[in-house]
């Protein structure tokens, strides 16, 4: 509004003619959910594939779409720690472990509702995340990163020793957590007389979730916080200078992504049935935690809608190429018969992604979407 | 390499403990070396570091047992052929890549470990094999203390290395050229050092020095498998330890986190059972996170100097 009022009598001043139409002095457009007809339009678009998907497609898939939505869910709360507020973490899988051993705990063995521990998951990741972020404060880029491979480490000791919660290094099943909402029991979803299978009304309740945590998310960055995050991200110092108090926004949004992480091991356990320890800390969970990177990385640093494009793009991928990579031929020769097996094939594929995106198209998918956007916005001039 | 030992522990035990403790220190040392030369000349925590670590083994091992040439001259080979592997990924990439932001040029290092972790398996397999080093699992008796033949020579072994490095770096241009660098880079370019040289020869010692880490983690009673070159991260305690700028720092953090391992194994089960088993794995990181909450930038590490 400032800067409006003092432009205000410049832009009366035109004689020859009005601004473009996209010239947007205020700002307020930006800040906007759904910026135009085109996005309102696919965000239809989406609702009534949400609803199509689970019963078109082969179970298989489905799951796969199932575990796509697990990950975006991580890898939204990922991006607001990383994209958003610029603090790199390589301990994400710590946050989805716990989350993973609540459903097991809380839901599995004391029979808690599915809401109840849901809640429960977002509050110990609120918690877990709230104690690394002093962390965070103090210590900065490279140093960060390492510090975050540490609380792998712990997080791994924990799950392994504390057994009357994680059943040590056996794991946990899952298989006595309830998971229903109200009326809707998701473990064998009957709807108007139509019975629909677990991963029909997985791929629903997970997939809610998704958009759940992305509407919180993007209206979460596109407010007051959320450019205090931004500031932060772009130089903390000046962050400082203006008035965020940066110590107090890494915290937030170390929390946060804690949260986020949390619930998305809730549905991992639930998807899996059966919680290993050995899953989410070490040498795994860094794999794990670098996952959910590569997630962001090729979705897009600093988009939401960006980290759900990479979630989507590496584990369907990935999942792809080890289902049904192998008859695929490299030159001409199957994979599975030629010098690399499809668990090989997928690591190189993986690496080299990210290798690729970062030194071409450090913005990731997003940013593809971005320049086809530009590029009509800004039709028939190119610059 | 872990010492159990039953009942009160004995002044035998607590030798053994800290001679082998010494001896993992020093490998530990080795990788953080690798780490901590490419940090200091380019500013990139080198997480392909661990490919380089585990390249190295496997070309000793492509040396000495497939190809049936003597150990020693395997080891100098395989030295050679991680110096050309190092400069080869600051060809391909890095050398584009730098200035750029921790979280990307990390990010890059890591894809570059699973592309090349990946295409080791694909090309040795998957299965652990035995290197074979002279050395064996022989022991000597001195008195009731038993020392591993591999620890000692690896003492050794790491100590020559050490050494030749840390002359280099003090004594010859080269090394000048690389501390002026590491202090001043445009003040260096101004006197005429070229910072590609820098980096190269740079990339060129973390590879040597990674292949040397390599056969020494796979020699003795340990095997060379696929998730070797995993063990490079708990080589990052040691170098955030003794700070990510200093050489002589990763030596002493190597040292330390070591000897904390190995002391762990031998008192947790005695003293502090209630910690749980395998504390001795995550005991590095539990002394880098006090370590840090002191001093941020580690032992020796430089205080960083921000401007807005």
């Amino acid at each position: 509004m400032g800067i409006a009022s003092v432009l205000d009598p410049v832009r009366r001043r035109h004689p020859g003619g009005r601004p473009h139409h996209k010239l947007d002095l205020e700002g307020t457009k930006d800040l906007k959910l759904l910026k135009g007809p085109w996005s309102k339009g696919f965000a239809v678009a989406l609702a009534v594939a949400y609803f199509m998907i689970p019963g078109s497609l082969e179970e298989q898939t489905l799951r796969t779409l199932c575990y796509c939505g697990v990950y975006a869910i991580g890898a939204i709360g990922l991006n607001i720690l990383t994209g958003f507020t610029g603090q790199v973490s390589l301990g994400h899988a710590a946050f989805f472990g716990a989350g993973a051993y609540c459903a097991a705990y809380l839901g599995s063995t004391q029979g808690w509702p599915f809401l109840t521990y849901v809640l429960a998951a977002v509050v110990v990741g609120l918690a877990i995340g709230g104690l690394v972020g002093p962390f965070a404060a103090r210590l900065r880029g490279n140093y960060l990163a390492v510090v975050t491979i540490g609380l792998l480490f712990l997080a791994q000791h924990l799950f392994m020793n504390w057994e009357t919660v994680t059943g040590g290094g056996n794991g946990v099943t899952v298989g006595e957590a309830a998971i229903a909402i109200g009326p809707l029991d998701f473990r064998d979803l009957e709807l108007g007389g139509l019975k629909y299978t677990f991963p029909q009304a997985m791929f629903w309740l997970i997939w809610a979730f998704v958009a759940l945590t992305a509407l919180l998310a993007k209206n979460m960055v596109r407010s007051r916080p959320g450019r205090a995050l931004q500031a932060i991200r772009d130089r903390d110092l000046s962050a400082e200078i203006i008035g965020v108090q940066p110590t107090r926004y890494k915290v937030a949004a170390f929390a946060i992504a804690g949260a986020c992480a949390a619930v998305a091991g809730v549905f991992y356990a639930l998807l899996q049935n059966y919680v290993n320890p050995s899953e989410f800390g070490g040498r795994i969970g860094l794999f794990l935690s670098i996952t959910f990177v590569a997630m962001i990385i090729m979705g897009g640093v600093g988009t939401i809608y960006g980290s759900i494009l990479g979630a989507l793009l590496v584990e369907y991928g990935r999942r792809f190429i080890a289902e049904r990579g192998g008859d695929a031929p490299i030159f001409g020769i199957p994979v599975e018969k030629g010098w690399v097996t499809t668990g090989e094939l997928n690591g190189i594929l993986f690496g080299g992604l990210i290798v690729f995106f970062l030194l071409l198209e450090p913005r990731g998918l997003a940013a593809l979407w971005m320049r086809v956007k530009i590029w009509f916005m800004s039709w028939p001039f190119s610059y | 390499m872990t010492a159990l030992v039953a009942g009160a522990i004995s002044s035998d035990a607590w030798i053994e403990a800290i001679f082998s403790g010494i001896a993992l220190g020093a490998k530990y040392a080795l990788v953080a070396l690798g780490f901590v030369i490419v940090f200091k000349a380019t500013g990139v925590i080198n997480f392909a570091q661990a490919s380089l670590v585990l390249v190295g083994g496997y070309l000793c091992w492509n040396f000495s047992a497939t190809w049936g040439w003597n150990f020693y001259l395997s080891l100098l080979l395989s030295m050679v052929g991680g110096a050309v592997l190092g400069l080869l990924l600051e060809f391909l990439l890095l050398r584009k890549m730098s200035g750029e932001a921790p979280f990307t040029l990390i990010m890059v290092t890591i894809g570059i470990l699973f592309v090349i972790d990946n295409l080791v398996t694909a090309i040795w397999g998957a299965e652990g094999r035995d290197l074979p080093d002279p050395w064996g699992l022989r022991t000597w008796k001195w008195g009731d203390v038993d020392i591993a033949v591999a620890d000692v020579w690896t003492i050794g072994i790491t100590f020559v290395v050490l050494a030749a490095f840390f002359a280099m770096f003090r004594f010859s241009t080269l090394g000048l050229a690389m501390r002026a660098s590491a202090l001043d880079q445009e003040a260096a370019l101004a006197q005429g050092i070229a910072p590609k040289r820098v980096y190269q020869v740079a990339w060129a010692c973390a590879g040597a020095v990674g292949a040397v880490a390599g056969v020494m983690l796979a020699s003795g009673s340990g095997s060379l498998n696929p998730a070797l070159g995993l063990i490079a991260l708990v080589a990052f305690p040691a170098m955030i330890l003794g700070g990510l700028e200093s050489p002589g720092g990763a030596v002493v953090g190597g040292l330390i986190i070591g000897l904390v391992q190995q002391l762990t194994a031998l008192l947790a089960p005695e003293y502090f059972s209630w910690i749980g088993g395998g504390f001795e794995i995550v005991s590095p990181y539990f002394v880098m996170v006090l370590i840090l909450l002191v001093r941020p930038t580690g032992l020796f590490g430089q205080k960083e100097v921000r401007r807005v």
